[in-house]
């Protein structure tokens, strides 16, 4: 009990997450933490929920669990990355209580876990995380195939130039040249593209221009005439514009939007869940239902990915 | 003479630059009033002593300090790597679920071009700077212009690298119709912005610091005031002038949040100075943050780090030869 109240609210984002970030969440977070430990003595025991999982969540993830200390006092989440397979295998060893997955939970998983805790997995989608491409507004572009993005960013990728892809004039832009931007290597954005549009098996194309973060890459795009790029869908400004993407030549192109997201038509977004294994404690199934709920979703939104549909 | 132990180092310390100018009998005058002095007094001149000397070698170890530290958490890796690979493969894919590359090549020929350029950008501006400050303008103008060359050195370097990303980039795309605007002249065109005040400021000293007998000396003998400053002073103060420009280079070296901005940060060998680069500085700026620790590619980082700190300790070292080389003749 005692642990439970000092290490109240204090998020641990041990793996993969920065020493610096963890510092200054520490810091922060232990600030708050202080202040509710005096109300914490009256009001009994807190309960702790270890939620472990995606790296393209953890932000997400963090910004819940932050938001939540203010919804409920009684309960600390603590946050941890290190990838989905990371939070799933803690819900096998019971080292977690919630897992953040940005991939559907495996067969081989299911079973392994009816197979140690005689439980099921119980999957909660819990937003969605979208990429848009993005080139210059005065790019004639409207348009492009997941196996044109495929070309441009793959490193054996044939696509170099802008007449490659049949544009022979941008206005304002220089040259033929085609310049990839992309984004710093160990972000959860680069990952999610680098398996849906260049492959797990295959590397980037060197010499693109890594941004360090999703607003770089528009603010770059949208100064840049010759530049293409992808970044969360909710970073779109005037500057740029959002290209339809097709699953392959022939396919009806889709532009982003939250509603192509949800029917799942457009290509280069994916659902991102919680499970449990077997029913959730009471105090997790508040939590996952607050996460579910207008605020929980508005959080989703404000962090740049895509909220479920409104029922 | 009763205190003895006490007193004695003090004044065989005090000796030195005593004697450089007079003999023995200054030093028993100034042993004889600090005899008279309340112990309380020589306690409190004891422990300002020490204080000094913690001062003084609070550097060497904050040095060394850091530098295990970098190398600790770096060298688990050193018998994994391959240093040909390290140092001169252009491939850093340090990520890759297949087989992670952790070639530097492209980072270092990237950190020196654009130190370099950026240093043939600022060294003829911050010198010219600084000799127009020291020896042709007086009054308010001199004033006006050192105040003015100190606010250029207190911009964040994260302003100047918005200033590159925003402002700069489209206007070099604009200019010299090149595709991309975030390159290597970008970034030397900040770097040397912010190396510059350094150099002015430095320089400006060590012009000062030439006696104005060489001035006198020199307009006697009918020299114009272009022949003053090329012939007299700037060998006159070469030494400082040196130390203003390798405090530049130092400065361009490190800088990483400026960089990380404009130079595009791409891994790439430049074919011209349009192209863009990616530098040591903000490869481990860019991707410590996120990377977990203990992991290869972490280690990989912090031995950038150790790569980054030889090169600066060379140019240290080249510096301090070189002027000690210049001093000799």
């Amino acid at each position: 009990m005692k642990t439970n109240m000092t290490a109240n609210k204090q998020m641990n984002w041990s793996v993969r997450t920065g020493a610096v970030l963890t510092l200054a969440a520490g810091l922060i977070l232990s600030g708050c933490g202080k202040s509710d430990s005096s109300g914490g003595a009256t009001s009994g025991p807190k309960k702790t929920v270890a939620n472990i999982g995606s790296d393209t969540m953890v932000n997400l993830a963090a910004a819940w669990a932050e938001a939540y200390g203010a919804v409920d006092k009684s309960t600390v989440i603590e946050v941890n990355g290190g990838g989905s397979g990371v939070g799933i295998k803690g819900l096998l060893n019971g080292t977690a209580e919630l897992a953040n997955s940005s991939r559907h939970i495996e067969d081989k998983e299911k079973a392994e876990l009816k197979e140690k805790r005689q439980l099921d997995a119980k999957e909660y989608v819990v937003g969605f995380d979208a990429l848009s491409i993005y080139v210059h507004k005065d790019n004639p572009l409207n348009e492009i195939t997941m196996e044109q993005l495929g070309e441009i960013y793959r490193s054996d990728g044939k696509i170099t130039k802008w007449s490659d892809l049949g544009v022979t004039s941008i206005p304002g832009g220089k040259g033929d040249e085609l310049i990839r931007v992309s984004r710093q290597n160990n972000s959860g954005t680069y990952e999610y593209f680098k398996e849906a549009v260049v492959g797990k098996k295959n590397e980037f194309k060197l010499g693109s221009l890594d941004m360090n973060g999703s607003k770089d890459v528009v603010e770059l795009v949208g100064k840049t005439p010759n530049a293409i790029g992808y970044s969360g869908m909710g970073y779109a400004n005037a500057s740029v514009k959002m290209l339809k993407v097709a699953k392959k030549k022939g396919d009806p192109y889709v532009a982003p939007s939250i509603a192509s997201t949800h029917d799942k038509s457009y290509p280069i977004a994916r659902p991102m869940f919680f499970y449990t294994a077997g029913d959730p404690a009471p105090h997790v199934k508040a939590y996952i239902d607050w996460v579910l709920s207008d605020a929980g979703q508005k959080i989703v939104e404000t962090t740049g990915y895509v909220p479920l549909p409104k029922k | 003479m009763n205190p003895g132990g006490g007193l004695q180092p003090n004044s065989t310390k005090t000796m030195p630059t005593q004697l450089a100018q007079a003999a023995s009998p200054a030093t028993i005058k100034l042993a004889a009033p600090r005899a008279s002095r309340s112990p309380a007094a020589l306690m409190f001149e004891r422990v300002i002593e020490v204080l000094v000397y913690a001062c003084g070698i609070s550097a060497i170890i904050f040095v060394f300090g850091i530098f295990f530290f970098v190398f600790k958490e770096g060298a688990p890796f050193l018998a994994k790597l391959s240093f040909t690979e390290f140092l001169f493969s252009k491939e850093w894919i340090p990520t890759s679920s297949v087989q992670p590359k952790y070639g530097t090549g492209a980072l270092i020929v990237g950190t020196l071009s654009v130190t370099l350029l950026a240093m043939l950008i600022a060294v003829p501006f911050g010198l010219g700077a600084a000799v127009f400050v020291s020896e042709f303008c007086t009054g308010k103008v001199k004033e006006t212009l050192k105040i003015t060359i100190e606010l250029l050195a207190a911009i964040p370097s994260v302003v100047w690298g918005f200033i590159g990303l925003s402002v700069m980039s489209p206007v070099i795309i604009a200019t010299f119709h090149v595709p991309v605007g975030v390159n290597l002249l970008n970034a030397a065109l900040l770097l040397a912005l912010m190396s510059v005040p350094i150099m002015v400021s430095i320089g400006e000293d060590a012009l000062k610091a030439v006696p104005d007998s060489y001035r006198e000396a020199g307009i006697a003998l009918g020299a114009t005031k272009w022949q003053l400053v090329y012939r007299v002073l700037l060998p006159a103060a070469k030494n400082g002038l040196l130390a203003a420009v390798l405090l530049g280079v130092g400065r361009a070296i490190g800088e990483t949040m400026a960089v990380l901005m404009a130079t595009g940060h791409a891994v790439n060998i430049p074919d011209s100075i349009f192209d863009p680069v990616r530098t040591l500085t903000a490869t481990i700026a860019a991707e410590l943050g996120e990377t977990s620790h203990g992991s290869p590619h972490y280690q990989v980082l912090f031995l950038i780090g150790v790569l980054l700190f030889s090169i600066t300790f060379v140019v240290n070292l080249a510096a301090d030869l070189v002027v000690k080389g210049i001093k000799k003749k």
